[in-house]
């Protein structure tokens, strides 16, 4: 019984871990570029909404309201002042000095953070916070299970975006052969624009999510950087759906993972899946 | 053996003068800070030296670095402290750090440019993680040792040290070695298709880069009177590896000593008016110098040189 309830704090967190992936897979695929300071974007999204919350005194939840289109506006900010430089190089160079930037800007965001908000732990407190739902011997958290429910509702709202929304479907069209979009007279930096601005808004809202149901500090932009590249790497780029499926998925084998080898091994299990895929499929699942 | 110029003359004797300056430093100066600040430059020289070997000659970005430099420590400090003298538990522990990287290198070099890189990454965190877990009490030197304690002696290491890196790094520049490293960092297919053994060299460029990071690792552990095992193991150390280097000038000679004394005089004294922000300034600065300056300062040297040489 207590694995099942594992298993099931692994599935709610896994919901967060598949929208961290969702921004990063967004803006891999379609920039061919390499944020690895996304896990911090995910940190300022966080403390983005605890300002919101301790400053404005509103509802946690509510301030994705405020977190998700100030992430969209720091993403077009990012991307006109580096990003937009990077995806001018041929696809080899922007891999490389993406990685680089991305470093540089991690540790930044890391130092700015830590001047800002000190480097204590954090976490929203919810007057709702203790709330459980009981479904047999399962105690089902009630913020956590919330939390998953948005992840979903965020994550099923950008498939419909790229589906339906006209430049939803440049974006679509730009990741898979960029060269084809321009003669089809798409403007292809726009879309390179909307892609990396929705990444980081998506990271925000991401950020909203953990600093809710779990806590931030300035130093967790690294651990949630690797998780979402190994939900990317499983999932493969292409599908909204299957990233989420990704990160349930990896929350699942973290939570496992505990079990059998006690709770500090459990962020290794992911990173060995990770090696392995990575080195069984040379250019990563990335590749197509 | 070509004749030496007298420009070349005149830089061997200005290296070999600037080096015995610095073996004199711990008898000119009393003062245990200064000496503690010039170990930390001679320890990041090595450390940016051994990076830029395989990041900047072989072009192979390793975002795992500290498992070897972590590694090195692990095992130069048991050893150590077991009984076995230092430069012998430094050395057993870069060899074993050499093995290990050969091992993974087999594997990790299926993988290309930034898959490579995160590649190396991950396995840099799963070790961390792994040593943090298995080895969690802090490690602290016997009372004997510490009473025993002379920091000149950790100072002359250092300096040796950082004379060997500088040395292997100019040695492996003009080699046929070093070459064939740099034809594959340009491109690797060309490379292999005009008969360079690929996989060859840069398993070599792995195992100088960290024999020498294990070298550096073994070291910080003769070092440091205590500290968390896991402590080397921490990315912060391939991180300010490739601040350093990138900083001076990625796959050059003299731009990781440079970019080491840079960082580690800005560090010091950004960090003693504003803590944590000279990591704010350092990532800044990177940017920028990744976006306008990707030589790093010697780049902009000879830039400058050019323009005053009109």
């Amino acid at each position: 019984m207590i694995l099942a309830q594992q298993l099931l704090l692994g599935l709610l967190i896994g919901g967060i871990y598949g929208l961290a992936a969702a921004g990063l897979s967004l803006v891999f695929g379609v920039l061919k570029v390499l944020n690895v300071a996304h896990g911090e974007l995910i940190m300022l999204g966080g403390y983005g909404a605890f300002w919101a919350v301790a400053l404005l005194g509103i509802d946690p939840f509510a301030s994705l309201l405020l977190v998700l289109p100030l992430s969209l506006l720091l993403g077009l900010a990012l991307y006109w002042a580096l990003f937009g430089f990077v995806v001018r190089a041929d696809e080899e160079t922007r891999v490389k000095n993406s990685l680089l930037i991305g470093f540089g800007l991690a540790l930044a965001l890391h130092a700015l953070a830590v001047r800002l908000w000190t480097a204590d732990e954090r976490s929203i407190i919810t007057p709702y916070g203790g709330a459980v739902i009981s479904v047999g011997d399962l105690s089902i958290p009630v913020v956590r299970l919330l939390s998953l429910a948005l992840a979903f509702a965020l994550i099923g709202g950008l498939h419909l975006l790229l589906t339906h929304w006209r430049w939803g479907q440049a974006i679509r069209a730009t990741a898979d052969d960029w060269q084809a979009a321009l003669l089809t007279g798409i403007d292809v930096r726009r879309a390179y624009l909307l892609a990396f601005a929705i990444g980081t808004g998506l990271a925000g809202a991401a950020g909203t999510l953990v600093s809710i149901g779990y806590s931030i500090s300035p130093s967790i932009g690294l651990e949630w950087t690797l998780k979402a590249l190994i939900v990317v790497v499983l999932a493969g780029l292409g599908s909204m759906i299957g990233t989420f499926v990704g990160g349930l998925f990896l929350g699942l084998a973290e939570a496992a993972s505990a079990a059998a080898f006690g709770g500090p091994y459990r962020e290794v299990v992911g990173l060995v899946i990770f090696v392995v895929v990575l080195v069984l499929r040379p250019r990563g699942l990335f590749g197509r | 053996m070509t004749r030496l110029g007298k420009r070349q003359l005149g830089w061997a004797a200005a290296i070999l003068i600037f080096l015995a300056a610095l073996a004199l430093l711990p008898l000119a100066v009393g003062r245990d800070d200064v000496l503690n600040f010039v170990f930390l430059i001679l320890l990041s020289i090595t450390l940016a030296e051994s990076w830029n070997i395989v990041a900047g000659y072989a072009g192979q970005v390793n975002l795992g670095h500290a498992a070897f430099f972590g590694l090195g420590a692990l095992v130069a400090r048991t050893l150590w402290i077991g009984g076995t003298p230092i430069v012998l538990a430094m050395a057993a522990g870069a060899g074993v750090a050499t093995a290990l990287a050969l091992l993974i290198g087999v594997a990790a070099f299926r993988l290309r440019g930034a898959y490579f890189a995160i590649g190396t990454l991950a396995l840099g965190e799963i070790s961390r993680t792994t040593v943090g877990n298995v080895l969690s009490d802090i490690s602290t030197l016997p009372t004997a040792t510490i009473s025993a304690y002379r920091l000149s002696h950790r100072y002359y290491l250092a300096l040796a040290l950082a004379a060997v890196s500088v040395a292997a790094v100019a040695a492996l520049a003009a080699s046929r070695v070093g070459l064939g490293m740099q034809a594959i960092r340009e491109d690797e297919d060309a490379a292999a298709a005009s008969g360079v053994g690929a996989l060859g060299l840069k398993l070599t460029a792995l195992a100088l880069s960290t024999g020498l990071a294990g070298l550096a690792g073994g070291l910080f552990a003769y070092y440091h009177i205590s500290y968390y095992p896991s402590h080397p193991f921490s990315p912060h150390w391939t991180f300010d590896a490739l601040l350093m280097t990138f900083i001076g000038g990625v796959g050059t000679l003299h731009g990781p000593v440079l970019g080491a004394v840079l960082y580690v005089f800005l560090k010091e004294y950004l960090a003693l008016r504003w803590v944590d922000f000279h990591l704010l300034i350092f990532g800044a600065l990177f940017i920028a110098i990744v976006l306008l300056l990707p030589g790093g300062l010697v780049q902009a040297a000879e830039r400058a040189r050019r323009l005053l040489a009109r």
